[in-house]
């Protein structure tokens, strides 16, 4: 890591340069006896840093990011021979120790043969070398980028140099990579999420994990059994996942599309501006709060609820039944969907209640001059009009109760089961991303591997509904602008 | 058609009217009904909101109240060693007395005091061994120690444990009840707003437990978020909105800005955990790469809310800057940006409140540690005040629940402060063209 004396330095070297360059192109456009130069001292003074500041800050970042992996590559280039004879798992850690030693973290208790022992200190040794070495060569590189991009913009420093161009051509850059970070996010999705789920799939194959009935990780915990079959077959979750969403969607569809109706086309002003604001405060609580809600207000409610009717049918006609909802438990599907429910209430109303007011007022007032209600005018003449934008808003509610983690995470269960019931406990694909991804360190295994393999399949199911509501919201759009 | 197929004259019209009456009066209940399932839809609706916020508030405003006892305890000399105080047993210290004020002796095999170090913290313990430490002459003194009582002895003075229930149901059998309602009677137990919530970081006692530790994490994590997810942002939609050519590339850039902002939260995690952690190696559950990952996660509102925002400012503003002869980034940077400023603004607030709240990815890179201080720094180990919700909810302690539920109020004050200003933002600078 470079040390802040030396950004502090750079900071300060860049601060002189700008003072430097506008006092030149200052005392020179007065020399010549013209009071205009091409551009305004403030952009000669802009250049100049540039030329110091961005070309030097480039190395330093690149050492930041980078620094410690050539590092540590270049001290494990050449082994001893002591540490050449460890099996790859034990020279793991003697590196990691040796990296510990460097920074002054207390290393492993593992006890070294004497010649391991005494290897670890030399490379210690040898690690801070190159380290230092690296860092003093950055800091040299830096300065000399400084300097020579002083000299070289500095000398351009004229009243007929067009200063403004030049540093408008370095914003004009700046905007670009920022919005191509945009796109980068996007690669780096795709990218990790492929590689990852690449190396997961060459231990599973495809199908087995599309359309696998067994889904149990754990047992994959030794290696000689992740081929086995069915360890890694994710429909349970996907069963899971999908009813945990319809019952969100039952919960959220109809509630929220209701209130939007209402909201848009009966509301009074004053009612509209408290309502639509409450309405966003239950959009603003985060996700974790209503997991807690879920699993300690509304499960343990559910349940004894259902355990009550449960007794009360218990010796009657229904007596199976009654055993059953007797003997339901806390995490159950109907809790966490109907929780999520409520979660998406907002959403679906915020974006019907946009589509609806889309719908041109010519419209309604052609219906209502007809004769028929206000209702008969929103079922007949509005829905339909606004149909395709209310299909994509609930698309798009879909999408998110698909992706929602932290509520399925604190509510529903673990247990892999391929079941429609909504009263029994199911698992979903977030909420095994979750359990498989916390704690764990070791990354080679199929079991962590297959969190990837999952996140690929949420994120590719989540795009596809994406991408067509928003392409059926667009041409919506379109179609009324 | 004959006259004679028609029904009475007369007749007709009452019929038609008494029918025509009939539908009305059928539509207009329709259209009544219809009313009734908006109105019914909005109640359950903001019902859901209250029963939530009202559970919460009501499962954690106990926990603002905390039972403290004062002890005064006589350091034993010979049971301190002066060179090495921390070898001695301050709890049974403070334990022996405790049971001194309550007329009752130690058995030999110290059951007595065990159960009532049950009912006190081992905060009263640590003091007395810091104050040990500071001045080792105080040994041979009388020193009075103020701590917390054991969470279960303060749930049960917040009448939170059914005294009625059978003694084996309940974690304080009746010898400990009796001796709480003794010490609460000679005075030694007071209560007081629970300020060491606010001021303490995560424990593995409940009562010790507090929030400032993932406060301050949360605070480290939200300013990597805003350095990195603002700027980035805002940039990034100046150049889509003012610079950019409409080419098949930029409308490109465009659907993908759109389809990032309904990517699900935790697929940013899994970015995070395979890009920052295992290829950057950014430190685990470190503020800066928990700030990383939300930045990715926030970058595509930001840019929406600032193109929405620059999209607001009228044509006339840049077609008179460019009339006068600015270029156009000063006609950009000088005039748009920063009549765009409040709208910008605003949704950068939110989308940061929305960060504040998000757990999911923080899990996927490691932020679920136990981590007993205050984040030094950005590369130290931090937790965040929704995972701590996370943690705590998970804790099998009972008197870790209503933590929880304190910490959610703690949670939604922030979030609140941070909408708030948004929208006061918006009512100050709004400006209609």
């Amino acid at each position: 890591m470079i040390s802040w004396a030396v950004l502090a330095a750079l900071v300060l070297f860049s601060a002189v340069t700008y003072a430097l360059g506008r006092r030149k192109l200052t005392a020179q456009a007065a020399g010549q006896g013209r009071d205009r130069a091409h551009s305004r001292p403030g952009y000669h003074g802009a250049y100049v840093m540039l030329w110091v500041a961005v070309p030097a800050a480039a190395v330093l970042l690149l050492h930041g990011a980078f620094g410690g992996r050539i590092a540590a590559a270049a001290v494990q280039a050449e082994k001893p021979a002591a540490v050449a004879a460890l099996t790859p798992q034990q020279r793991m850690v003697f590196y990691d120790d040796v990296q510990s030693t460097v920074v002054g973290r207390t290393p492993s208790e593992i006890i070294y043969a004497p010649d391991v022992r005494e290897a670890l200190d030399a490379e210690a040794r040898e690690a801070v070398r190159i380290e230092m070495g690296l860092r003093l060569a950055a800091v040299a590189a830096a300065l000399v980028l400084a300097v020579a991009g002083f000299v070289f913009s500095y000398r351009r420093v004229r009243p007929e140099f067009r200063a403004r161009q030049h540093v408008e051509g370095w914003t004009a850059v700046l905007l670009f990579a920022c919005s191509a970070a945009a796109i980068l996010t996007t690669v780096g999705i795709v990218a990790s999420l492929a590689f990852e789920s690449f190396r997961f799939f060459q231990a599973v194959p495809p199908h087995q994990f599309l359309f696998g009935l067994d889904w149990d990780p754990q047992i994959a915990m030794r290696s000689d059994q992740f081929a086995t079959s069915g360890a890694f077959g994710a429909v349970p979750l996907f069963v899971g996942t999908f009813l945990i969403m319809l019952i969100a969607m039952v919960v959220a569809a109809p509630i929220g599309l209701l209130s939007a109706i209402y909201l848009a086309e009966y509301a009074s002003r004053p009612t509209r501006a408290v309502v639509k604001p409450l309405l966003e405060v239950l959009a603003g609580v985060p996700t974790v709060v209503y997991g807690f809600f879920a699993a300690l207000t509304v499960g343990p409610l559910f349940r004894s609820t259902f355990n009550a009717i449960g007794a009360q049918l218990l010796g009657g006609p229904f007596h199976e039944l009654g055993l059953y909802l007797s003997q339901v438990q806390n995490q159950m599907a109907l809790v966490a969907g109907a929780v999520m429910g409520i979660m998406l209430i907002p959403f679906v109303s915020s974006l019907s209640d946009d589509i609806i007011n889309a719908v041109p007022q010519s419209l309604r007032d052609g219906s209502l001059a007809m004769g028929a209600t206000p209702s008969e005018t929103i079922k007949k003449v509005v829905m339909p009009a606004a149909l395709p934008g209310i299909v994509a808003a609930l698309l798009l509610a879909v999408s998110r109760a698909i992706g929602e983690t932290m509520i399925v995470t604190m509510a529903a269960g673990l247990q892999a089961k391929t079941t429609l019931n909504p009263l029994d406990t199911v698992t979903t694909v977030t909420v095994q991303i979750v359990t498989l991804l916390t704690g764990d360190q070791e990354f080679d295994s199929p079991k962590t591997l297959s969190a990837f393999g999952l996140g690929l399949t949420l994120f590719v199911i989540t795009l596809i509904l994406n991408v067509i509501a928003l392409r059926i919201v667009q041409k919506y759009r379109e179609q009324y602008d | 058609m004959t006259d004679a197929a028609l029904p009475p004259a007369g007749a007709q019209p009452a019929l038609q009217r008494s029918a025509i009456e009939a539908r009305l009066k059928a539509r207009r209940a329709r259209e009544a009904r219809f009313r009734w399932y908006g109105r019914l839809a909005i109640t359950a609706a903001l019902l859901f909101l209250a029963v939530l916020l009202g559970r919460i508030v009501s499962q954690g405003y106990t926990t603002f109240v905390d039972y403290r006892m004062s002890v005064p305890v006589y350091l034993d000399p010979a049971r301190i060693d002066p060179t090495d105080p921390t070898g001695a047993n301050y709890d049974l210290m403070v334990a022996d007395a405790v049971l001194a004020k309550l007329g009752e002796t130690d058995d030999a095999l110290g059951t007595t005091s065990g159960k009532l170090m049950a009912l006190l913290s081992t905060d009263l313990g640590f003091q007395l061994l810091d104050k040990v430490r500071a001045d080792p002459r105080l040994i041979g003194q009388t020193v009075t120690v103020t701590g917390p009582v054991r969470a279960d002895a303060s749930l049960y003075f917040k009448g939170l444990v059914d005294a009625s229930a059978a003694e084996t149901d309940r974690k304080l059998d009746d010898r400990q009840i009796a001796w709480l309602e003794k010490l609460r009677s000679l005075g030694m137990v007071s209560s007081g707003f629970n300020t060491s919530f606010l001021t303490r970081s995560d424990s593995t006692e409940p009562e010790q437990a507090g929030v400032l530790g993932a406060v301050v994490g949360s605070a480290l994590m939200l300013l990597v978020t805003g350095l990195l997810s603002v700027p980035i942002g805002v940039l990034a939609a100046v150049y889509l909105e003012e610079f950019a050519p409409k080419n098949r590339w930029t409308s490109i850039i465009e659907v993908n800005i759109n389809n990032l902002a309904a990517v699900p939260s935790i697929v940013y995690g899994l970015l995070g955990l395979a890009v920052f952690i295992n290829w950057l190696a950014v430190p685990r559950s470190s503020p800066l790469v928990g700030g990383l990952v939300l930045a990715l996660m926030s970058l595509p509102t930001v840019i929406i809310a600032t193109r929405s925002a620059l999209k607001a400012v009228p044509p006339s503003i840049r077609e008179a800057a460019l009339g006068v002869g600015a270029s156009r980034t000063q006609t950009v940077f000088h005039h748009v940006l920063p009549l765009a400023m409040p709208g910008v603004m605003t949704g950068a607030i939110l989308s940061l409140a929305h960060a504040l709240g998000e757990t999911a990815p923080l899990l996927m890179v490691g932020m679920v540690s136990f981590v007993p201080g205050v984040p030094a720094g950005f590369t130290e180990s931090a937790t965040v005040l929704p995972v701590q919700v996370f943690i705590w909810e998970n804790a099998s302690e009972r008197a870790f629940h209503e933590r929880t539920a304190a910490a959610i109020m703690v949670l939604l004050v922030f979030m609140i402060v941070m909408n708030l200003a948004a929208i006061l933002l918006r009512r100050r600078f709004e400006r209609r063209w």
